[in-house]
């Protein structure tokens, strides 16, 4: 691979050696002795290793511990180190964690700290969302909570704005700009700067690992202690980081991030956003996209089941062929896609409109976790009767699946909850779901039944929800 | 004076900017080796045969060991000597180390650990306390038995019985940072370890024993841990001794940091138990007389357990009184990872058991849980009020002894409940609620009031000693030393208040330092709560006998007595001079006092002998009642905590913003225990939440939405340090609340005639299995 260049906390630093899987944490603690960002978890789900990553977006907080170095191509990292003023003031999210004990053990404070102060940034103060990502042990969050609201109102330091200042010079003038690779006899790292450029390199190069987010791939290298070479990283391949909408439907390109995503979904399809919300943490979904969400054909997956009750269409390339097929029909069995080898998911579409949609999940966790059943709903009512029905569901199946035989049960039938509990039985020939660490098979069926009359209930009104409790 | 004020965490700045140094941030000497264990694969097993060359062939392997490189395999156990370092040709849990990686990286020695071909012949595995008891598979002979009056007698006369099984799952500390050890090889073959461990002497015990050197010869070193909670009680010897014994023989430094899921997998955890009960209570819902059988899952070495299942025994009564009380213990030995200290110690476990038990009578006989709580109560002691009010109304009690004897001296929690229903409007809300949920088909909520009494102090009573080291430089800064360890808590901050406090000084003249046992030897571990109540008085002593030194030097010279010295707001009066304490520490150097003090305190009035059950193991009590309410989803089972108002007895705090951070944590990780945070074996034995993708703590949104935290305006009726009562554990307790409270929003969903019966944890699984329960769906 060429050359990578990047800022860390304002410094240009260029690597041409670097093994392209090696994580940015290892390289902080081992190579750089920035031990501030810590490693404890070793898998993006304890955010001790967060680590500040500015594009021209503006500033993201990310999981160093699942971030490769190619990631970081062209982007200004800021590690706590990177954080106090340069006489050595503290920010002011630092200073309020000191004036409100919101550092105990102070492992996880770094982690807290930088997701505090990109959130600060951008003038960001939904702080259980934020800090979703974060895990402390010792405080029981109150009072890293009260520092937050503390600092809401401080202004953003001056040096805080300098990465913004510096990366539009420093992209431009002094990132080596990685040349594709095509060819070469044994290609361990690729980063193409276009969805053509990755068609054809994929092609020829249908072994490889394509890298997105890294969310699921970093811990093949981290947990699993794989060597994925080749690899191709697609954070240079801008033209699938669109989202369009083109008369009644909606584009997102493939490595559109879950949480841009997110942001599109607030207005148009609400309980879309909200199941995209509690999809893992922020610093996951700054990084992860929908494409690799799709891709990885996880059995839950969380956005494929709202996505297949939303009818939505994947596009696939592989060279210069295209194909588009039914989301739900791309799910052949566990982990297995109807993707052929050097084919890519390159867009997914969906109506922009569902007015019925509901999406449900349901784990022992409500922030940053894996869902046990994720269901999602979206029943078209026209006087009174079903005329249509899409209900998908993930953590049922070795796939995200619809329930077709439920569906059937409700289309033709009033839309009452009579009709709800007559189609109920059906879920058991949709369905036979496994017992895990998550849920027992008997829970998952049960629930499953169950959303389906929150579904009805949620439809006629009344609250069904516990987070919508207030005390 | 610097105590009683709430100032910040010492090293607080340090840790917001990342400076803070934990032992993986060590800079270390070129050439240090990092260390990996191989694990067993099964949960009992004899090694048929073991294959090592492909880990031998890893790039960057130095050294593999296994057991047969050893005369006598180093012991790793706390006490019992049945830890041998690398399997001995036995594997007794999914996990266990067998063989060890020295390799130039961390990440060499991981992969390389991976790549041991190990095979097993297979023996059946005892995972269950039930497996367990068919078995007869247990420490000690057989169960232990603690009898007062005759329980069996006072239940045939009780008016009813209550009577049933409950369960709760273990708890993983998920400590944020993960165990870890450095061991520096030093001249003449000593060896200088810093270790993450909350226990700096039994590290530097084990190691000498490990490398057969005297414990002068070994030097060991802690200046904070990432989280404790328990966990580094026992759990980093195995870390320290691979470290010094890799180190010994490479001559090289050696670094350990187990990967998280190593690290869940490896460690022990909180006891899981199964709680047998039978209760005879009155019409009111006094307990006349009890009967617990305790099954304590101990896992497959005693370490800490005998002890925790007597904790378990002695908090079997929490906060009330049982005239009559018989408590059966066994610890029972089965093929899983090792339980170990958490937290509380197996008081939470005796705590939870007896407030379902409570909550369950009051369902019964349809009552108030808090009237039946109250009714239960052991006496208000007049002296232990604030002010010292008159004595509250009589409750009817002559005797106010627990089951193992000790006269209650302190019991302040009829006056704690009353308040607390006042803040947090109990009644009020208790009704608001059933109007609620008489409105609302899908979901209910639930509340709960629920007390805690903790016992303060080590139960083995030779742990409650602590020992301190003092310098007065001439410049008249300060040094402070002392045998605990930092793991968050705040101990050096306070302990640093303490010494402040002697000298009249600020407290920012305190240099903190690292736990070091080259300079306060023999320790007890940082535990039991004891942190601040043993260490702050070694350090007071400490500090006094120089004050006292400094005091005779200036009164001689001024011709006035001692008596006349007065050391404030960082001045020294005399005879009507006013020097600085500088200016005090240069005359008194120059002078030739010694202005270096050791400083040893230990816990006064306590006996204990623990076969029979009887003494007093407790120098005091802490006390807490906490109020939580929570809503839930009647179709998921989905649940949350809505608010939470907690009323806490830290006696004359010593640093309240630091102690209500305790509270706060201790409550969120007691419910996190109580409700998200399930360990799932396998049939196989395997441990299948090892990382917190899958083992759930309480996250950022999960803390209460409404979150009131008050201290009591209590003191200690002992004279603790300054009048100040432990806090380290009671507040965990206080999560029983939310438990309680998920129950009672599950008995709204019925008529009435069916208890909850919540095990827990109380997943949303497991909450809405009850709701199918109570409504007869089963």
């Amino acid at each position: 691979m060429a050359e990578i260049a990047f800022l860390l906390n304002g410094t240009p630093v260029h690597l041409s050696e670097a093994p392209p899987t090696r994580t940015l944490l290892d390289w902080l603690r081992e190579e750089r002795g920035l031990t501030g960002t810590k490693e404890g978890c070793n898998e993006g789900d304890c955010g001790a290793c967060t680590v500040m990553v500015t594009d021209a977006e503006g500033p993201k907080a990310l999981n160093a511990c699942i971030l490769f170095l190619p990631q970081l191509h062209g982007k200004a990292v800021r590690t706590v180190e990177g954080l106090t003023g340069p006489d050595g003031t503290l920010h002011p999210v630092q200073q309020a964690m000191v004036d409100h004990h919101g550092s105990q053990c102070g492992f996880c404070t770094p982690g807290f700290v930088v997701s505090m102060a990109a959130a600060h940034a951008e003038g960001r103060t939904d702080h259980d969302d934020v800090l979703a990502g974060n895990l402390c042990r010792c405080t029981g969050y109150a009072p890293i909570i009260r520092a937050a609201e503390a600092a809401a109102s401080e202004p953003v330091p001056d040096w805080m704005q300098a990465d913004r200042q510096a990366l539009s010079t420093f992209t431009l003038a002094q990132i080596s700009r990685g040349e594709p690779q095509a060819g070469g006899s044994a290609p361990r790292a690729f980063r193409p700067n276009s969805s053509d450029e990755l068609a054809d390199w994929y092609a020829a190069h249908p072994e490889a690992t394509l890298i997105a987010g890294a969310t699921d791939v970093g811990l093949w290298v981290t947990k699993q202690l794989r060597d994925l070479a080749p690899v191709a990283f697609l954070n240079g391949v801008t033209d699938l980081q669109h989202i369009e909408q083109r008369g009644e439907t909606v584009g997102v390109g493939a490595c559109v991030t879950i949480e841009a995503l997110r942001a599109a979904m607030v207005e148009m399809h609400p309980s879309f956003a909200e199941l995209l919300r509690r999809y893992a943490s922020l610093q996951v979904r700054n990084a992860a996209t929908i494409g690799g969400n799709i891709a990885n054909g996880s059995p839950i997956g969380d956005s494929p089941p709202a996505l297949i009750a939303l009818g939505a269409t994947l596009h696939l390339r592989r060279g210069d062929e295209t194909r588009a097929i039914p989301l739900e029909d791309f799910f052949l069995d566990y982990r297995k896609q109807d993707r052929r080898p050097g084919e890519f998911v390159a867009a997914v579409t969906f109506p922009d409109k569902a007015p019925a949609l509901r999406c449900y999940k349901l784990s022992k966790r409500f922030d940053q976790d894996i869902s046990a059943v994720c269901g999602c709903f979206n029943v078209m009512v026209e006087a009174g009767i079903v005329t249509a029905a899409r209900i998908a569901f993930g953590g049922m199946a070795g796939i995200p699946k619809r329930a077709k035989v439920v569906e059937a049960a409700l289309i033709g039938q009033q839309w009452t909850e009579a009709t709800v509990t007559a189609a109920l039985p059906a879920f058991a020939e949709d369905f036979a779901p496994l017992t895990d660490m998550r849920a027992s098979s008997a829970y998952r069926m049960a629930t499953a039944r169950n959303m389906l009359v929150r579904y009805f209930h949620d439809l006629a009104g009344t609250p069904v929800q516990v987070l919508e409790v207030q005390p | 004076m610097s105590v009683n004020k709430p100032i910040p965490h010492d090293t607080a700045a340090l840790q917001v900017t990342g400076e803070a140094r934990y032992v993986d941030d060590i800079p270390t000497p070129r050439g240090t080796l990092h260390l990996a264990f191989g694990l067993s694969t099964v949960a009992h097993g004899e090694i048929a045969g073991m294959d090592l060359s492909a880990v031998r062939a890893t790039p960057g392997v130095m050294m593999v060991l296994t057991a047969a490189d050893f005369d006598a395999v180093p012991d790793c156990s706390p006490a019992a000597g049945d830890e041998p370092l690398l399997s001995t040709g036995t594997v007794h849990f999914v996990g266990q180390p067998i063989f060890l990686v020295i390799a130039e990286s961390h990440l060499a020695a991981r992969k390389a650990a991976r790549l041991g071909r190990i095979d097993y012949r297979e023996l059946p595995a005892i995972l269950t306390v039930e497996e367990a008891l068919a078995a007869n598979s247990r420490f000690e002979a057989g169960p232990i038995v603690w009898t007062k009056g005759d329980p069996a007698a006072a239940i045939r006369g009780a008016a009813q019985i209550v009577e049933g099984s409950f369960r709760m799952g273990g708890q993983e500390h998920f400590y944020l940072e993960g165990q870890a050890a450095l061991a520096l090889p030093q001249e003449g073959g000593e060896m200088t370890v810093h270790s993450s461990t909350q226990h700096p002497t039994e590290i530097q015990h084990k190691v000498a024993h490990a490398l057969h050197l005297p414990m002068s010869a070994v030097k060991v070193e802690v200046r904070r841990m990432g989280g404790g909670f328990g966990g580094k009680e026992s759990q980093g010897n195995w870390l320290a001794i691979a470290c010094a014994v890799a180190a010994a023989r490479t001559g090289r430094p050696c670094k350990m940091r187990y990967d998280r899921d190593d690290d869940m997998v490896i460690t022990g955890k909180r006891h899981d138990f199964r709680m047998d009960y039978r209760v005879g209570v009155d019409a009111e819902g006094r307990i006349l007389g009890a009967e617990f059988v305790q099954l304590c899952r101990a896992g497959w070495s005693q370490d800490l357990s005998l002890a925790i299942a007597d904790r378990a025994m002695l908090h079997a009564e929490n906060a009330y009184f049982i005239p009559h009380v018989r408590i059966e213990s066994h610890r029972l030995k089965t093929n899983t990872t090792s339980a170990t200290a958490y937290r509380g110690f197996g008081g939470p476990q005796g705590v939870v058991t007896i407030e379902r038990v409570i909550d369950e009578i009051a369902f019964r006989l349809g009552r108030d849980p808090v009237e039946v709580r109250r009714a239960n109560y052991y006496a208000d002691c007049a002296a232990a009020l604030p002010g010292a009010p008159p004595a509250s109304p009589p409750t009817g009690k002559v005797a106010q002894t627990t089951p193992y004897g000790q006269e209650i001296e302190d019991f302040i929690l009829h006056a704690m409940t009353a308040e607390l229903e006042k803040t947090s409007g109990y009644k009020a809300r208790r009704a608001a609620i059933a109007e609620w949920n008489a409105a609302s088909p899908l979901l209910k909520r639930g509340i709960a009031l629920t007390p805690v009494k903790f016992g303060i102090s080590f139960t083995l009573t030779h742990l409650n000693q602590a020992g301190a080291l003092v310098h007065v430089y001439q410049d008249g800064s300060i040094r402070m030393n002392h045998g605990g360890t930092e793991m968050g808590q705040g101990l050096f901050r306070k302990v640093a208040q303490v010494a402040a406090a002697a000298f009249g000084v600020d407290v920012g003249l305190v240099k903190i330092t690292a736990t070091d046992t080259s300079k306060v030897p023999n320790t007890s571990a940082t535990a039991a709560s004891s942190g601040s109540d043993l260490n702050g008085m070694a350090v007071k002593v400490a500090c006094d006998t120089i004050r006292q030194r400094m005091a005779d030097f200036l009164a001689e010279r001024h011709q006035v007595t001692p008596e006349e010295v007065f050391f404030e707001e960082g001045r020294v009066f005399v005879g009507g001079a006013d020097y600085s304490f500088e200016q005090v520490a240069k005359l008194c150097y120059e002078g030739r006092v010694s202005l270096s003090a050791t400083g040893f305190y230990k816990t006064p009035k306590i006996t204990w002998d623990r076969v029979r059950g009887t003494g007093r193991p407790f120098y005091y009590f802490a006390y807490g009642a906490a109020v939580t309410e929570v809503v839930i989803d009647t179709l998921t089972g989905e649940n949350r905590i809505l608010r939470t108002d907690i009323l806490h007895d830290a006696g004359t705090s010593l640093n309240p913003a630091l102690d209500r951070g305790q509270i706060e944590g201790g409550y969120v990780q007691g419910a996190g225990w109580l409700t998200t945070e399930e360990l799932v074996w396998d049939a196989k034995g395997r441990l299948m939440t090892h990382a917190p993708s899958t083992y759930k703590i309480p996250a950022c949104s999960d803390r209460p939405r409404v979150f009131n935290v008050d201290l009591w305006p209590g003191r200690n009726v002992e004279e603790t340090i300054y009048r100040s009562k432990a806090v380290g554990e009671p507040p965990f307790m206080l999560g029983v609340s939310a438990f309680l409270a998920l129950s009672d929003a599950v008995a709204a969903c019925g008529d009435g005639t069916i208890y909850p019966a919540l095990d827990a944890p109380a997943t949303a699984e497991r909450v809405l299995a009850a709701v199918q329960r109570v409504r007869g769906d089963v």
